[in-house]
């Protein structure tokens, strides 16, 4: 049966695409957020994972409006990033893997989740950048498989439905019937907003909070509505619900090997953890 | 039977992209949508006009994309995520939107960012 080696967290800012860009990752305003990366190459070139399961949010590259899944799975033989407006360089295609794609969408429908299946979608920076800021040098070695939840349009799914896909998740892989090494990623966050007479929100504490309670008390979140989590974290630290959806999908208990936490990157309070997986 | 609308107004300064949004801003988000595309954008740059009436712009919408009023494109329905692109040709980041919407210099908009690890 496949495992699940941990998981990997990381807010995903498109200014992180232009810093990339342009070289600037020692450039003193960068330097906090970037240096987070090496010590977690270390520890995921050692775990050596076989897949990325790769939880995000798209923000208008594959979905419009006029059809908004709450979740989307990709099962596409490769998936690929394009112009989100901006015009900066694109990273490389991805490999998906089809079987672990639908594995993921059987399991999951007979889970009562009533996903969207895409045998075609682009990725955008909420993918595209995590996996850039683990492999720099974007020879991807993982076969990935997207999982888009929607923070765009309201209603969003609420922190406790999200938990339980995450769960669903989590035990589908280790229900499949292979032997390969899966590291589950969440990218997004933590506190910010972008629009409105509060854009520029950051709230520390619960952020500080909210990075605790991925080890110490993971449901957390789950006790929670949608009103109040963009309350405090405002409407993009919504993005969490990624976090959460990884988190939930870690099979016991958990060691945190990495965190970082700098505000701010852009207008966001910038995170990056590692979580082992304790067998 | 009860109706639950998930539509929340009591985040200060804050505008859920909900139905209302939604319904209200479609023309101007899908707009902003296309921008994803370079010819788009340079259609768009050669004539804002022609640009907007093809997709159907209403006026309130069309005033604000004219002014690069980003409280005024919200009211009007606009989503962030779509609004980000129509900037990008700007060249403008998320620190002059944010100054923008909160009627501070840029400077100050990042000193507000930076005071935040204090908080």
């Amino acid at each position: 049966m496949a495992e699940i080696i941990g998981s990997f967290y990381t807010s995903h800012v498109p200014a992180i695409g232009g810093a990339i860009a342009k070289g600037q990752q020692a450039a003193p305003y960068w330097k906090p957020f970037f240096d987070a990366f090496p010590p977690v190459r270390g520890w995921i070139t050692a775990a050596r994972p076989d897949i990325a399961v790769v939880v995000y949010n798209d923000h208008g590259l594959n979905f419009f409006l006029d059809k908004m899944p709450t979740f989307a799975v990709g099962a596409a033989p490769e998936y690929r990033n394009a112009d989100e407006g901006w015009g900066i360089p694109q990273v490389a295609p991805f490999q998906g893997n089809e079987d672990l794609s639908w594995h993921l969408v059987e399991s999951l429908v007979a889970a009562d989740f009533d996903i969207v299946t895409c045998q075609e979608m682009f990725v955008d920076h909420a993918f595209s950048l995590p996996m850039a800021l683990l492999w720099p040098d974007q020879r991807w070695p993982v076969r990935v498989v997207p999982v888009c939840v929607n923070t765009v349009l309201f209603p969003l799914p609420s922190a406790a439905r999200c938990w339980k896909l995450g769960q669903a998740i989590g035990q589908a892989i280790q229900n499949w019937d292979s032997d390969a090494r899966v590291v589950v990623m969440g990218t997004g966050g933590l506190s910010h907003q972008l629009e409105g007479e509060r854009a520029g929100h950051i709230n520390k504490a619960y952020d500080q909070r909210f990075l605790d309670s991925l080890s110490g008390d993971p449901t957390w979140v789950t006790r929670q509505s949608i009103n109040d989590i963009v309350r405090e974290v405002g409407t993009q630290g919504v993005e969490l619900l990624n976090w959460l959806v990884a988190r939930a999908a870690m099979p016991g208990a958990v060691k945190e090997v990495h965190r970082t936490y700098h505000i701010p990157i852009s207008n966001t309070a910038a995170a990056v953890v590692a979580l082992e997986a304790r067998h | 039977m009860t109706t639950i609308r998930q539509v929340h107004d009591d985040i200060p300064g804050t505008m859920l992209f909900d139905s209302r949004a939604a319904r209200k801003g479609y023309a101007l988000n899908k707009m902003c949508y296309s921008f994803n595309d370079k010819a788009n954008r340079d259609a768009f740059v050669a004539d804002e006009a022609a640009y907007c009436a093809r997709y159907g712009l209403n006026a309130e919408q069309r005033q604000a994309i004219a002014e690069r009023d980003v409280l005024k494109l919200l009211a009007a329905g606009g989503n962030a995520y779509y609004l980000a692109k129509f900037a990008g040709i700007f060249g403008l980041d998320m620190q002059d939107i944010g100054a923008q919407q909160t009627g501070m210099s840029k400077e100050a908009f990042k000193a507000k960012l930076v005071a935040a690890r204090d908080h």
